[in-house]
């Protein structure tokens, strides 16, 4: 197909319309000359003549007859060793570069290559040649960060290919062959360390998708222990502005148990963006003593960059993540905020006049976040390997309603649910993920039995605080009273966490087995007080010392002795299921 | 390139529509009529038609009406001139002073790259305690002020203003009415501080396309300013007027309406423009705050929604005082922590305190008996709200915590409050702290802890 050209009919915000002369397609990259610049584009509609694009920049100064240039490929991400540690806007133009390029401000149509075209990485070949492989195998590696890169058959070439040639170990940079491959027809074609592949279509270049059952541990307990998340799995996190969803992002960001986290800041403030961007280079990883940011990569089109755009990025983060699952590795995908991308979609789709859904969001806004969420998964490799794309989205419900459309959409297609709540983040207790009304479908990491007894006491406090509002605490009776207490001491003590405290802001799976083990046992346990007060003050001192206790370092004296305080004070006031004191 | 046009097609609402060659999007053009002359803006291009709001309205337009494509978007002077001047929505003056020509500075222009910016580091010292010592005002913040109508906000602006160790502000003013217009030009006037202003008013009887152009028209100004090494504030009043305007113009085009007659991209026209604030790592830096006033006091309703989504927290102005609890300062613990030692203990069991005695007060409207405890937060909450919440409190942050320290010091006894030993050595009223002491031998075992209240 020969490159078409077009002119442009009109203009309306960033949807511009051409009239072109030879043959398009459908979500191929267009370029519009205006005022000597060329602004990049996708094509997403062609009636008879004219195409429809939405243009990724500010379209000021467009003129009828601007000339248009059709580039016949679809958006596309460079993916090959130098990803990790770069900030990304979501064309994937790097942002520290372009601003050295261009100054503080964001310039429209300046294009950098995302990756560096010098810098040299030291290739160490792996396969045999001669071998018959396929897209997406092996063909090497190259040293990145904590990682071994590993060079892979660029995942669109279809059909089975003989390795004709490989490059001996050495330093290459991205450009240079590495291999040669032959197909049936006995046609070459040159691999080199990178290559691009369409953000829109999903990676497949694997054997067999799994079940998600590894958990994915983020160290926040509310989540490991109440509402887990799996390797491979997806979650959301909607909650009404203010109750914490980036804290929360960002915390996980840093503490997930996973190899490599994508960041995809879409549509939210840049001030969030540059805490991430300018306290990660400082903060080491607690798994591999490095710095964060050599197992991070930031994508980020803040709310006041080209709206258009923000669905590139969260195409281009799920995609880096699907290119690092290739190589046997976890992933994690923090977007940031799907409902920004959803408004950017019904801003598109209110200019292409479609007729509007709910809420004028577009009718295809199911499915589009569906096929979101099915890109991650955990899959098995062909050479046995087990990679994982897990994948974690806030949702900004308007008015904090989660009735509406973007977080009915999600819930549908998401293996766990964590709804933030106003009444939790006013009450300060975080995280205001809450309790009652959060969903996971994923295995827990501590006992089955004693979170589901967790559950039947945070239900059963809550029923007995709502009839105390009525008949107060003279008309409960002490039973009831304890189970209430028993329901608001595991909250305090073990749902809400400090995420500013240096130990507790972090509770590894262990630590969290044992603690909530110990927690779990005192639920079931029954207890004999005198009377309310003699309760309300027992459990006033054991969520201090419960407090205490998660605030020391696992394996310290104090931890030991944290934790038999806690055995002492509760042995005051145990009794025998018959009713009988354990003393 | 100057040509004239003069078949107009189309007329609906603000919107004409003429036959014309090579016009820009976003271009600006003058449309003249028996009316007058108004500026319009392109706002779409089709088949050889343009479609321009025009500013002034299109009453009295005529279809014979000559358009004159300006061959450039919306721009705006920008020099050391500005100072001390008012100018409405489609920049011309406001004022008896001459209009400004040249050195030209294009409106909405590019964002800032995420990678330039910095974490705020600076405090912007206000002089009111609720914001001082409570939620304290950062360098580069963004925060709108959530109120209703009626409420004192534009006088608190203008304070703010007056008060703010900023070098420049410059004050956007959207369906003001005219008598608020005239009382910010006067107050900052007689204050002195007219010389580091510059007014972009829009008012209550002026057409609505110029209302959508004042954020713009200010912030454009102050990134000038800031680029330039001033600390700039950016006082825009009222937001919602600003977001009906986009209401009114998108229902013209007859765009499809997302949520109670509001357009879809309200949030990023809104981000859009707060966005704006930022703190350069060498040069100056912007600071927004914004009335938002909610209507029906609903902070549901998608203007004070969308906004505190984009913004950096929100202060209540409610019954004339800042609530100190929906209200918010996101940024404020990159500042409070180097102001002095005391100021976060005291800004947390000041509020602590002030939560409890607000449950005492409903204990006493429910007619519970008062225990002695209760007395003590009752009249605590008294003097909070007289001495630190009145709006009419003029202090800077030291004598404020000093003045913290002093209430707690006459209300409770040390132990009351929570507050670690370190602290209250080196920091509670020795005076009252002695006097109580003798007064009441027994203090210490009549503790009462404030910790069920946290």
């Amino acid at each position: 197909m020969t490159q078409s050209t077009g002119k442009v009919k009109a203009v309306n915000g960033n949807l511009v319309v051409a009239e072109f002369d030879r043959d398009v397609r459908q979500n191929e990259v267009t370029y519009v000359h205006a005022e000597g610049l060329r602004l990049k584009g996708e094509l997403i509609r062609v009636r008879g003549r004219y195409a429809e694009m939405q243009v990724f920049e500010d379209t000021t100064g467009l003129r009828e007859g601007d000339e248009v240039e059709f580039s016949g490929e679809l958006l596309s991400a460079e993916l090959g060793p130098g990803l990790l540690g770069q900030v990304y806007d979501g064309l994937q133009n790097p942002l520290p570069e372009l601003a050295e390029a261009k100054g503080a401000f964001l310039q429209r149509g300046t294009y950098l290559p995302p990756l560096s075209s010098e810098r040299r990485w030291s290739f160490t070949p792996s396969a045999s040649v001669g071998a018959m492989i396929a897209a997406g195998a092996t063909l090497g590696s190259v040293p990145e960060g904590i990682f071994d890169h590993r060079i892979l058959v660029p995942f669109a070439w279809e059909g089975a290919w003989k390795l004709s040639w490989l490059a001996p170990a050495g330093e290459y940079t991205i450009q240079d062959p590495i291999a040669k491959l032959v197909d049936a027809q006995g046609r070459e074609r040159v691999a080199r360390l990178s290559q691009r592949w369409p953000v829109k279509l999903p990676i497949r270049a694997y054997a067999e998708r799994l079940r998600p059952s590894e958990p994915l541990t983020t160290q926040v307990r509310i989540v490991d222990t109440f509402f887990p998340v799996a390797r491979g799995g997806t979650y959301c996190v909607p909650g009404p502005f203010g109750a914490g969803k980036t804290v929360l992002q960002q915390i996980t960001s840093r503490n997930a148990d996973v190899d490599v986290v994508i960041v995809a800041a879409c549509g939210e403030r840049a001030g969030e963006v540059v805490e991430t961007l300018r306290e990660f280079p400082e903060l080491t990883d607690p798994r591999t003593g490095r710095s964060l940011m050599e197992r991070t990569l930031i994508i980020c089109n803040t709310s006041s960059m080209p709206v258009a755009a923000r669905e590139a990025s969260v195409y281009l983060g799920i995609t880096i993540a699907e290119y690092y699952r290739q190589m046997g590795l976890h992933v994690l995908l923090l977007a940031d905020s799907t409902s920004r991308w959803a408004q950017a979609l019904r801003e598109v789709s209110g200019r292409l006049e479609e007729i509007p859904g709910e809420e004028a969001f577009p009718a295809y806004l199911e499915s589009v976040i569906a096929g979101f969420y099915e890109r991650g998964g955990m899959v098995r490799l062909h050479d046995d390997r087990i990679g994982s794309v897990t994948i974690g989205g806030t949702v900004s419900p308007a008015g904090g309603n989660f009735e509406e459309p973007v977080t009915q959409a999600t819930l549908k297609v998401v293996g766990a649910f964590h709804g933030l709540s106003r009444e939790r983040s006013d009450a300060r207790r975080y995280p205001a993920i809450h309790p009652l009304e959060s969903w996971s479908k994923y295995e827990t990491i501590v006992a089955r039995e004693l979170v589901a007894l967790g559950r039947s006491t945070l239900r059963r406090g809550n029923e007995v605080h709502q009839m105390m509002k009525v008949v107060g605490e003279e008309g409960t009776s002490i039973d009831d009273f304890v189970t209430y207490l028993k329901a608001e001491y595991l909250d305090a003590s073990y749902l809400q966490q400090d995420a500013y405290h240096e130990v507790d802001a972090a509770t590894p799976r262990e630590r969290q087995v044992e603690v909530y083990g110990w927690i779990g046992k005192l639920l079931g346990q029954a207890l004999r007080f005198a009377g309310k007060d003699e309760a309300r003050r027992f459990f006033q001192r054991l969520t201090q010392a419960t407090n205490d206790w998660n605030r020391t370092p696992r394996g310290s004296s104090e931890y030991e002795a944290a934790r038999a305080k806690l055995d002492g004070m509760v042995a005051e006031h145990a009794v025998s299921n018959d009713g009988r004191s354990q003393r | 390139m100057k040509t004239t046009y003069t078949r107009v097609e189309q007329i609906v609402g603000n919107v004409i529509a003429v036959r014309a060659t090579n016009v820009a999007y976003r271009e600006l053009a003058e449309v003249s009529s028996a009316q007058g002359r108004s500026l319009a803006q392109v706002i779409r291009l089709e088949s050889g038609r343009a479609f321009l709001q025009v500013f002034a309205g299109t009453r009295g337009i005529g279809t014979d009406a000559e358009v004159r494509f300006l061959g450039h978007p919306m721009r705006v002077h920008f020099s050391e001139a500005l100072l001390g001047r008012s100018f409405d929505g489609s920049a011309r003056p406001r004022d008896k002073g001459p209009e400004l020509e040249h050195s030209w500075v294009s409106v909405a222009g590019p964002s800032v790259n995420p990678a330039e910016r910095v974490i705020p580091r600076r405090m912007v010292r206000t002089g009111i305690p609720m914001i001082d010592v409570f939620n304290t005002l950062v360098e580069s913040q963004k925060l709108p002020i959530f109120s209703v109508a009626g409420e004192p906000y534009n006088p608190l602006l203008a304070r703010i203003a007056l008060q703010a160790e900023v070098d420049v502000i410059v004050l956007g003013g959207m369906g003001l009415k005219y008598d608020d217009y005239l009382y910010f030009r006067d107050t900052l006037e007689a204050e002195g501080a007219l010389g580091r202003t510059v007014i972009f008013a829009h008012t209550a009887s002026d057409p609505v396309v110029e209302c959508l152009m004042v954020p713009d028209l200010a912030l454009a100004v102050a990134e000038q300013f800031a680029v330039g090494g001033k600390r700039v504030l950016v006082l825009l009043t009222d937001m919602t007027n600003f977001a009906d305007a986009l209401k009114e113009i998108a229902i013209t085009m007859e765009q499809i309406p997302s949520n109670r007659g509001y357009p879809g991209d309200l949030y990023s026209q809104l981000a859009a423009r707060y966005e704006k604030a930022v703190d350069f790592e060498h040069a100056g830096s912007i600071t927004i705050l914004a009335v938002t006033t909610m209507p029906g006091d609903d902070v549901t309703h998608p203007v004070p929604d969308n906004t505190g989504y984009i913004t950096e927290g929100q202060f209540y102005l409610r019954g004339g005082r800042i609530e100190p609890f929906g209200s918010l300062s996101r940024l404020k613990q990159f500042v409070n922590g180097r102001t002095r030692e005391d100021h976060r203990t005291l800004m947390n069991v000041m509020i602590q305190l002030y939560a409890a005695c607000k449950e005492s007060r409903e204990k006493l409207a429910m007619g519970f008996q008062m225990s002695s405890w209760d007395q003590k937060l009752l009249s605590f909450g008294q003097r909070f709200e007289r001495e630190m919440m009145d709006l009419d409190v003029n202090i800077p942050l030291e004598q404020a915590l000093d003045l913290g320290w002093r209430i707690l010091g006459e209300c409770f006894e040390p132990s009351e409050t929570g507050i670690a030993s370190k602290m209250i050595e080196k920091f509670w009223p020795q005076a009252q702290a002695q006097a109580q002491a003798q007064a009441q031998p027994g203090a210490a075992s009549a503790r009462r802890e404030v910790g069920s209240a946290r």
